[in-house]
C-alpha cells in the first residue's frame, strides 16, 4: 500500500476543477491510455491575462488525479508568466510529497501546463525532438536529460520514478546510463572549467576542493589534511591526525587525494607531503 | 470499519478451527519434535497427524510431503532439485504466466547456464499446449506449470500435460498454491511428480508451505542441515504452522466440492451483476476452465489504483492487475501475456472470494463498485471521446 500524504488523499477523493472549459485559451494534452496515465489541462485568462479558469480531466492513479488537482490550485490567478515557473517538484511539495516511484505523476502535470501555455501563445505543439530512447512509454534522450538535470537525477531507478523510460522492458537501460553520464559529466565539466585557471582561481579551487570533498571523507576515518602551498602544479599537503601516523598515508595522497583533486581542479597536479 | 475481504488469492484469513489447534503449540507443548523425551514426542504425533491431513487432501502418501516454509521455498526447492539430480540437462520450461517464485527463479537459471522456454498463453489465459509439446526435448530437465492462476483463475491442464510427461520421462512440478483447497485434487490419478502448496492460501497461518515430491523422483534438499523431514528439509519444524496447515487441510477437505459451489454462486452474482451495471467492462480470462472463487474484471478507461483506494473507502479489499499499485509502470505479465489490451488491463481488479464471504457482502460491492467507476470515468479525459 501507498504511503499518500492527507493532501495526496484529500485531492485524490475531492478533486478540484475536474472538467472541460469549451472556450478554453490554452489547452494541454500529455500521456495515453497505453501509458497508464493521461492529463488534459484547461485555462481561460481573465482581461489581465491571468488565469481565471482551469479545469482538468485524468485518467490514472490516485497521485496522478491528486497531482492534476493540485496543479489547477497552484495556477489559478496566476499570470502564464508565473504559472510556467512551476515545477514538478513544486506540484509534489504542494502535496506534502509523493512516493519516489510516483514523482512521474508531477512530471505529468508540470508537462501539461507546459503544453497548455504553449498551444494558448500559438507555438507550434513542442515537436517530439531528440531521439527515442523508451520504446515502451516513448520517452526521448532530451526529455530524459532534462528530468536528470531539473531533478539531480543519478541512477536508472530514478530517471524511470520520474519520466517512466527504462520502466518497461528494460532494454534501455544502457542507453539511460549512458545519458545520465554524459548529462552530469558534462555538468561537472561546464561548472569547472571557466577555461585556464589563473594562480588565484587554481589555490581557491583546491582549498574549496579540500573543505567540501577531501577533508570530510579523511575526517570520518579520524584524519585530515592541511595545505600548506601551491608551486605550480604542485600541491603540497601535511597530513593530520590518524591519517600522518597511518602506513597507508601514501595511498591515500596518491589514489585519493591526488586523483580526487586531477578530477575536480586540474589534471595535471601533483599531491605531495610534506614533513612537519 | 467493516472490512468485506475479497482478496483471498493473496492471502485468507486464519480459520478460528484452525488458530485454536494451533496456540498450544507457542507456549504451552514448546517441545522440540526431535527430542527424545515424551514432551518432544507429542509434538512429533502432532506433525505426524499434519503430514496425514495434508496428505489425504491430495491424495498423497504421507512420506511424499515435505514441510516448508512457504509456496516459494516449495517452487525452489522443486525446480532445484530437478536440475540439479539431472546435471547434464540444461533446458527448462515453463509458462509466460506463473506466479514471481517460479518466473523470476527461471530468469535467473537462464542467465546462468540453462535454455529457459516460456510458453504463450492465448486471450483467455489458455495455455498452448502444441507450443509446450514442441519445444520438449531430451534436454528438458525440468517442466514447471502453474496448477491455476493467482490473478485470472484459470486452470491450467494439468492431468493432460501431466500423462504425456510421464510417458517423455520428464519430471514434473505444479505449482499448486492457488489450486490446493478450492478445486479437488488427486494425486493417485494425475502424473506430477513435484507439487507446491502455501499454508496461508486455504486458511491456514503464513510461514509455512509444503512440496509434494512423488515416490521415486530424485530429489536433493534446498536446505541442507539436520534429519528432519528425512533430510530433505533441514531446520527446526515450524510446529504450530504446520500443525496449523494440517488443520486447515482437513477442513479443505470436508465438503470441498459444496463449499466451492457456494463461493462459485456468490462469484457469479458478483461477476454478472457488475457486468450488467457497468458498460465497458469484461472479463479477463477463460470461464470454462476457472478457480471458483476468482474473477478478474477489466474497467476500461479507468485505473486500476484509484479503483482500490475508492473501495477502501468502504472497506472492500481487492487487489489489481494495474501497474500503478505495484510501482511497476507496466500492467501484470499475467494481463500482458494474455493480451489483454493496455486500455483495459489497467482498469482490472480482482477478486478473489472465500467461502468466508457473505451474500450481503456481494450486495454491498454490487451497490458500491459502479458508482466508484462511474465517478472515475466522469474523471477520465477518454471516457466521452469513447461514447
Amino acid at each position: 500500500m501507498w504511503e499518500y500524504t492527507k493532501t495526496v488523499k484529500d485531492h485524490f477523493l475531492n478533486p478540484r476543477n475536474v472538467g472541460v472549459i469549451d472556450d478554453a485559451d490554452g489547452v494541454g494534452e500529455v500521456g495515453s491510455l497505453a501509458c497508464g496515465d493521461a492529463l488534459t489541462l484547461y485555462f481561460k485568462l481573465d482581461d489581465n491575462k491571468k488565469i481565471k479558469d482551469v479545469k482538468f480531466q485524468t485518467f490514472g492513479c490516485a497521485s496522478a488525479i491528486a497531482s492534476s488537482s493540485a496543479l489547477t490550485e497552484m495556477i489559478k490567478g496566476l499570470s502564464l508568466e508565473d504559472a510556467e515557473k512551476i515545477t514538478n517538484e513544486d506540484i509534489a511539495e504542494f502535496l506534502g510529497g509523493l512516493p519516489k516511484q510516483k514523482m512521474h505523476c508531477s512530471v505529468m502535470g508540470r508537462d501539461a501546463l507546459e503544453k497548455a501555455i504553449a498551444n494558448y501563445r500559438g507555438e507550434a505543439e513542442k515537436k517530439v525532438e531528440g531521439n527515442i530512447v523508451c520504446e515502451c512509454f516513448g520517452v526521448t534522450d532530451l526529455e530524459i536529460e532534462r528530468a536528470v538535470k531539473e531533478n539531480a537525477l543519478s541512477s536508472i531507478e530514478d530517471v524511470t520514478n520520474y519520466v517512466k523510460a527504462g520502466g518497461g522492458c528494460e532494454s534501455c537501460h544502457d542507453k539511460i546510463q549512458e545519458i545520465i553520464d554524459a548529462t552530469l559529466g558534462r555538468e561537472v565539466k561546464a561548472k569547472k572549467k571557466p577555461g585556464r585557471l589563473t594562480n588565484i582561481q587554481k589555490i581557491r579551487l583546491i582549498e574549496e576542493t579540500l573543505e567540501r570533498e577531501i577533508k570530510p571523507a579523511l575526517k570520518k576515518d579520524g584524519g585530515n589534511i592541511d595545505l600548506v602551498d601551491v608551486d605550480g602544479d604542485h600541491v603540497l599537503v601535511k597530513l593530520q591526525g590518524t591519517c600522518a601516523t597511518c602506513s597507508a598515508s601514501q595511498i591515500t595522497l596518491k589514489h585519493y587525494v591526488e586523483s580526487k583533486l586531477r578530477e575536480l581542479v586540474a589534471p595535471e597536479l601533483l599531491v605531495e607531503e610534506v614533513q612537519s | 470499519m467493516n472490512v468485506i475481504y475479497v482478496d483471498n488469492n493473496a492471502t485468507t484469513q486464519v480459520a478460528p478451527e484452525v488458530l485454536e489447534e494451533m496456540l498450544p503449540y507457542f507456549n504451552e507443548y514448546y517441545g522440540n519434535p526431535s527430542s527424545m523425551h515424551t514432551f518432544g514426542g507429542m509434538v512429533e504425533r502432532k506433525i505426524v497427524e499434519a503430514r496425514e491431513r495434508l496428505a489425504g487432501l491430495l491424495g498423497a502418501s504421507p512420506d511424499e510431503i515435505i514441510f516448508t516454509s512457504c509456496g516459494t521455498e516449495s517452487d525452489s526447492t522443486a525446480i532445484r532439485a530437478a536440475i540439479l539430480s539431472n546435471p547434464k540437462k540444461k533446458h527448462i520450461l515453463t509458462s509466460r504466466v506463473e506466479h514471481p517464485a517460479v518466473k523470476n527463479l527461471f530468469e535467473y537459471l537462464s542467465k546462468n547456464g540453462y535454455r529457459a522456454t516460456f510458453v504463450p498463453v492465448d486471450r483467455k489465459g489458455r495455455l498452448d499446449l502444441d507450443y509446450l509439446y514442441n519445444h520438449l526435448s531430451e534436454d528438458t530437465a525440468i517442466v514447471s506449470l502453474m496448477w491455476a492462476n493467482n490473478e485470472s483463475g484459470v486452470i491450467f491442464p494439468i492431468e493432460e500435460v501431466g500423462s504425456v510427461l510421464k510417458e517423455k520421462g520428464i519430471v514434473f512440478h505444479t505449482d499448486a498454491v492457488q489450486a490446493v483447497g478450492k478445486i479437488p485434487i488427486d494425486l493417485k490419478n494425475v502424473d506430477v511428480d513435484m507439487l507446491s502448496l502455501s499454508g496461508h492460501k486455504l486458511h491456514g497461518p503464513k510461514g509455512v508451505g509444503a512440496l509434494y515430491v512423488r515416490k521415486g523422483t530424485k530429489y536433493s534438499p534446498f536446505l541442507i542441515g539436520g534429519h528432519q523431514e528425512k533430510g530433505r528439509r533441514g531446520g527446526t519444524e515450524n510446529v504450530a504452522s504446520i500443525i496449523g496447515l494440517g488443520k486447515a487441510s482437513e477442513l479443505a477437505a470436508e465438503d470441498l466440492m459444496e463449499k466451492n459451489l457456494r463461493v462459485k454462486k456468490l462469484r457469479d452474482k458478483l461477476e454478472t451483476e457488475l457486468l450488467s451495471r457497468v458498460p465497458n467492462a469484461m472479463i479477463n480470462g477463460d470461464i470454462e476452465n476457472r478457480l471458483p472463487n476468482t474473477t478478474s474484471i477489466a474497467f476500461e478507461f479507468v485505473e486500476g489504483e484509484s479503483i482500490l483506494l475508492l473501495m477502501d473507502e468502504f472497506g472492500i479489499c481487492a487487489s489489481s492487475g494495474s501497474a500503478c499499485t505495484s510501482g511497476s509502470l507496466e500492467p501484470s505479465h499475467v494481463l500482458r501475456a494474455m493480451g489483454v489490451p493496455f486500455t483495459a488491463a489497467h482498469g482490472s481488479i480482482r477478486f478473489s472470494l472465500s467461502t468466508y464471504n457473505t451474500e450481503e457482502e456481494i450486495d454491498v460491492i454490487i451497490e458500491k463498485l459502479p458508482p466508484i467507476i462511474e465517478r472515475l470515468r466522469e474523471l477520465s479525459p477518454f471516457w466521452k471521446k469513447a461514447q
